[in-house]
């Protein structure tokens, strides 16, 4: 044991403004936009599978199976590569990331969405036919809120994986929390305390946020 | 676009009188290694986890849920750094050790999180009155758990230990992070040197399709062998 050789005092706010926060933010931000976007895309994914056309069915189902078999880095590097070569100029790490993670995301989100839309009784879905509603007005207005609602910890918690998964973009090279930790424990050589402290950031936040989902997955189940 | 793919990049020489393929091929046993041998940790660490967490004993319960939450809210990526750079300097026994049995503790602890929380479920799964026939025979607690509660639950648990072992060959590929010279290293190096990304890239993603297609086949088997007649999905 060498605990001693541990030194954290170069750690102090200064540093993790100038270092720890941008990469931080980022974070934030990439989980957020891939959250929003991945749900958005998701439901409509989720829809299509179930709408029980063929064409739309089973372009939705490739989608869905093709991003959920390969690794989340592979996908990085995949857009990363793609497309510049499409649109012929060079995306910023941190672009490539946010639409990365949208549209890889959207795939998982779809898959919950498709169990919470399944988890809706069918009697719902006859009782708005039957008062007139058109298909689309029976989905948004009776099936979709209450997937949402079902499903509502579910989503939070592959948000809080997601979360976890934003430090991937390391492959990219993208400015995220541990790469600000990264620099700092570089411009510091010190990277085994900025290692450790990264590890410990990410623990207090996953943890808090898991708790919080917890909490809320009790007080739905009360209410139902 | 920059032309027509060009498959012969694969066949071009890398140095030392091999070829990008038999790198390739290479790379894919490092993924293979890796990803295998921290599923055999993942699958001994997380069964044992998940027993504690059932287990009537406060302090050993309190303790495998201490494992969990801490192994499951750090991104893996992070865990590998920690494994890789902090532990070492820290126990310095460890600085001997080769990156990549750091990797694959590093993958396993992360799994056998995910894995004691199925076998945790599995376990939980089976009605009380197993584990009270078991203690009321006169079975010891260990004994109970070893004749009755587990042939039962690991039977429950294999389609979600499945997906773990497909996953766990998609979260090897953050081996590349400590140079581990595994399929998403090559795809990275490769593409760099050859500039034929999109040829490498497929190749390299298709090895992954097959990986996790061949676990799938080799899970339901198993699935098929040990099925319990009588119950939903069993056989005869």
């Amino acid at each position: 044991m060498s605990l001693g050789n541990l030194d954290f005092g170069f750690l102090d706010w200064g540093v993790a403004s100038s270092f720890v926060a941008k990469g931080l933010f980022f974070s934030i931000q990439l989980t957020v936009v891939a959250m929003l976007g991945g749900i958005a895309i998701g439901t409509v994914l989720a829809l299509m599978r179930l709408s029980g056309r063929a064409w739309l069915a089973l372009p939705a189902a490739a989608y869905v199976d093709t991003l959920r078999s390969i690794p989340l880095v592979m996908v990085i590097l995949w857009v990363f590569l793609l497309i510049p070569l499409l649109t012929g100029r060079p995306l910023g790490a941190e672009l490539s990331a946010l639409i990365t993670f949208t549209l890889f995301e959207a795939a998982y989100y779809s898959e919950i969405m498709r169990a919470g839309i399944q988890s809706v009784p069918s009697g719902q879905v006859y009782a708005g036919h039957a008062m007139g509603m058109t298909y689309r007005q029976c989905m948004q207005f009776v099936v979709l809120p209450q997937a949402f609602r079902n499903m509502l910890p579910v989503l939070l918690t592959q948000t809080v994986i997601l979360f976890q998964d934003t430090s991937l973009v390391y492959a990219i090279g993208a400015y995220d929390l541990l790469k600000g930790f990264e620099v700092a424990g570089r411009n510091f050589n010190r990277p085994v305390e900025t290692y450790l402290v990264a590890a410990v950031v990410y623990f207090i936040i996953c943890f808090g946020l898991s708790m919080l989902v917890r909490r809320l997955q009790r007080k739905i189940q009360i209410i139902r | 676009m920059n032309g027509p793919l060009e498959w012969q990049v694969f066949l071009r020489d890398y140095g030392g009188g091999e070829t990008y393929l038999d790198w390739m091929m290479s790379a894919w046993g490092w993924t293979l290694s890796v990803a295998l041998s921290a599923l055999v940790v993942s699958l001994v660490a997380g069964s044992l986890v998940g027993i504690v967490r059932t287990a009537p004993v406060k302090w050993l319960a309190l303790a495998g849920e201490a494992w969990t939450e801490l192994f499951r809210n750090i991104p893996l990526l992070v865990q590998v750094f920690l494994w890789y750079y902090v532990l070492p300097s820290i126990f310095t026994v460890l600085s001997d050790v080769p990156s990549f049995l750091l990797v694959v503790l590093a993958l396993g602890c992360f799994t056998s999180a995910r894995i004691s929380e199925q076998v945790k479920a599995g376990i939980q799964a089976l009605p009380k009155g197993q584990r009270h026939a078991g203690l009321a025979m006169g079975l010891t607690l260990p004994q109970t758990y070893r004749f009755v509660l587990l042939p039962m639950a690991f039977r429950i648990v294999i389609p979600p230990l499945t997906s773990e072992s497909m996953t766990i060959i998609k979260n090897s590929s953050v081996a590349f992070a400590v140079s581990i010279p595994e399929l998403t290293m090559f795809a990275m190096q490769a593409q760099e040197e050859t500039s034929r990304g999109i040829e490498i890239y497929l190749g390299v993603t298709g090895l992954y399709f097959v990986s996790a297609f061949a676990i799938n086949r080799i899970a339901m088997f198993i699935e098929k062998r040990v099925r319990v007649p009588g119950m939903i999905g069993g056989g005869k």
